[in-house]
């Protein structure tokens, strides 16, 4: 085992191509597995994969040198983190012998079982994970293009746009001002995301610009964890916050960037001190190139296996995917990472897959001290994947609890988050 | 050097392990079921689940037997929890049976 180890780690150091010697390809479950994308699921995959499966090569392709959480973004916003504490490097994954690539990746040819850089190298490869993340729609809210992200931030995808320019705003804007917030319909990346972002961007102008308003208009009805959400907003930050839902007219069409005003389905134009726009989405570019994406802008997986339903050979992870009921969320990335790396070890060795089951916690802080959470647990179902009957969930509303035990379990769900954080980004990083 | 060869069992376990791998399929179904598995608690309990800020340990801390019994009292709604009952009834008593034999205390 030793031996087979160091053999496997001096052949880390080779090369892309030459990277698995004879000796390796030859033991059974052997390998290169190349990553795309070192996020979530990347970042998981890859970790998961050395500890694990010794007999794997891997090569993960990331662009960037460092990677900024969407997690705990909204507290950066709310100037209660610093955006270094959000901020990851991947020296460690590399330490651990996986062989970390910082290079656009301009295409994937499946055919050929290889990747194009943007230095011109190809990275042959037998098999693909693509957790390529997601792209913003521009355009499809009228007038709001790159440029216009400027004046009015998405901070909904940290390697596009740093949460720190909607922070700037938020801090220059005056007391007694007004903060609109665009949110879009499903399927989207962090489904409970906004509704964080509603709360603590109120617990900020509860503390620092107590006579300010925010308005968010939302494209549809309803929301992930609402009832806890607007339990907590009636209770924390009354007559702060209204939220409009699409039959009130929530759905904004068109935005304005030099004049800082939104326009609704139904005409109602409004300014906003500071705008947020978090706009339709779909699978990043790479995903859509490789021709992985159908009609729906998302990429269709195989449940057992999650390998793409349009191109074999290559295994889906995280946001790009259409998994519902997954929500698109980090930890389910991380999730699947797992599932698709066993399943490619297996795959090598000769074997059948394992069994899947997927899991999901997303902690939402509302407020200090105030954390809810939702929960599912997920396995292939006859159409798609299929939430374990009975299991699940959100936190209790207020109505079920004591006061006692109420204070007591959002203070704890609020502390769990914050070991949920420490635990999944030292998975991926530390 | 105490250490050393506490890690060179753990090697050799691992290489047992390997070959039990290597050697048939359920056998193989079953050893990469508890990684897999455990990806649903070391999110939040940890690498090998140790804890944190607030969230406790449950690396060695039950017997077996213990950490099924806790398992079932979590998804019975008998014992108060904030997310550990909705977790636990998402998984088999045979799923439950592989998390009490990685983190129980060694019997």
């Amino acid at each position: 085992m030793t031996l087979s180890r160091r053999v496997f780690l001096s052949a880390a150091a080779l090369p892309a191509g030459l990277a698995a010697p004879n000796l390796a390809r030859a033991q059974a479950g052997a390998g290169r597995v190349v990553i795309i994308g070192g996020g979530f699921g990347g970042a998981s995959a890859a970790r998961f994969a050395r500890d694990n499966f010794p007999a794997l090569n891997i090569t993960l392709i990331e662009r960037s040198r460092s990677f900024t959480t969407c997690p705990y973004g909204n507290l950066v916003l709310a100037g209660r983190r610093d955006i270094n504490f959000i901020t990851f490097g991947y020296e460690k994954l590399a330490a651990r012998g996986v062989r970390v690539v910082h290079q656009s990746v301009v295409a994937v040819d499946a055919a050929a079982k290889q990747v194009r850089l943007a230095d011109g190298a190809q990275v042959p490869y037998d098999r693909l994970i693509m957790s390529p993340g997601i792209d913003l729609r521009w355009g499809s809210i009228e007038g709001y293009d790159e440029a216009a992200s400027e004046r009015m931030p998405h901070g909904w995808v940290p390697s596009l746009q740093p949460i720190s320019l909607l922070r700037r705003q938020l801090e220059a804007m005056p007391d007694g001002g007004r903060f609109v917030m665009v949110i879009p319909d499903n399927p989207f990346r962090c489904p409970p995301g906004p509704y964080e972002r509603i709360s603590m961007v109120a617990d900020y102008l509860k503390r620092a610009k107590p006579r300010s308003k925010l308005i968010a208009l939302d494209a549809k009805n309803g929301f992930s964890k609402q009832p806890l959400f607007q339990d907590a907003w009636a209770e924390l930050y009354p007559g702060i916050i209204e939220w409009r839902g699409a039959s009130n007219d929530g759905r904004v069409t068109r935005v304005n960037g030099a004049a800082m005003e939104v326009e609704t389905e139904f005409g109602e134009k409004l300014k906003g001190d500071v705008v947020n726009v978090i706009p339709p989405q779909m699978a990043a570019k790479i995903a859509r190139d490789a021709g992985l994406a159908n009609q729906s802008g998302w990429c269709p997986i195989k449940p057992a296996t999650l390998e793409s339903a349009q191109v074999e050979g290559i295994h889906v992870l995280g946001d790009a995917t259409i998994a519902a009921p997954m929500p698109k969320s980090g930890y389910v990335a991380s999730s699947h990472a797992k599932h698709a790396v066993a399943c490619i070890a297996a795959s090598l060795a000769g074997r059948a897959p394992p069994s899947a089951t997927f899991f999901n916690t997303c902690y939402s802080h509302v407020g200090a001290d105030y954390g809810i959470s939702i929960v599912g647990v997920f396995r292939p179902g006859p159409n798609g994947f299929a939430e374990v009957e009975g299991s699940g969930g959100i936190s209790p509303r207020n109505a079920a609890l004591t006061a006692e035990r109420r204070k007591e379990h959002r203070q704890l769900e609020a502390l769990y988050a914050d070991g949920w954080y420490d635990s999944i980004t030292d998975e991926m990083f530390g | 050097m105490r250490e050393d060869v506490g890690r060179d069992s753990f090697m050799k376990l691992k290489f047992a392990l390997c070959l039990l791998l290597l050697s048939g399929g359920p056998v193989f179904a079953q050893a990469t079921d508890t990684p897999l598995l455990i990806g649903g608690c070391q999110g939040c309990h940890g690498a090998s689940g140790q804890g944190g800020h607030g969230i406790p340990s449950i690396k060695a801390n039950h017997s077996r037997d213990e950490f099924i019994a806790l398992m079932r009292a979590f998804s019975a709604n008998e014992r108060p929890a904030t997310v550990m009952g909705r977790i636990s009834r998402g998984y088999t008593p045979e799923q439950i049976a592989l998390l009490a034999a990685h983190y129980a205390r060694p019997q």
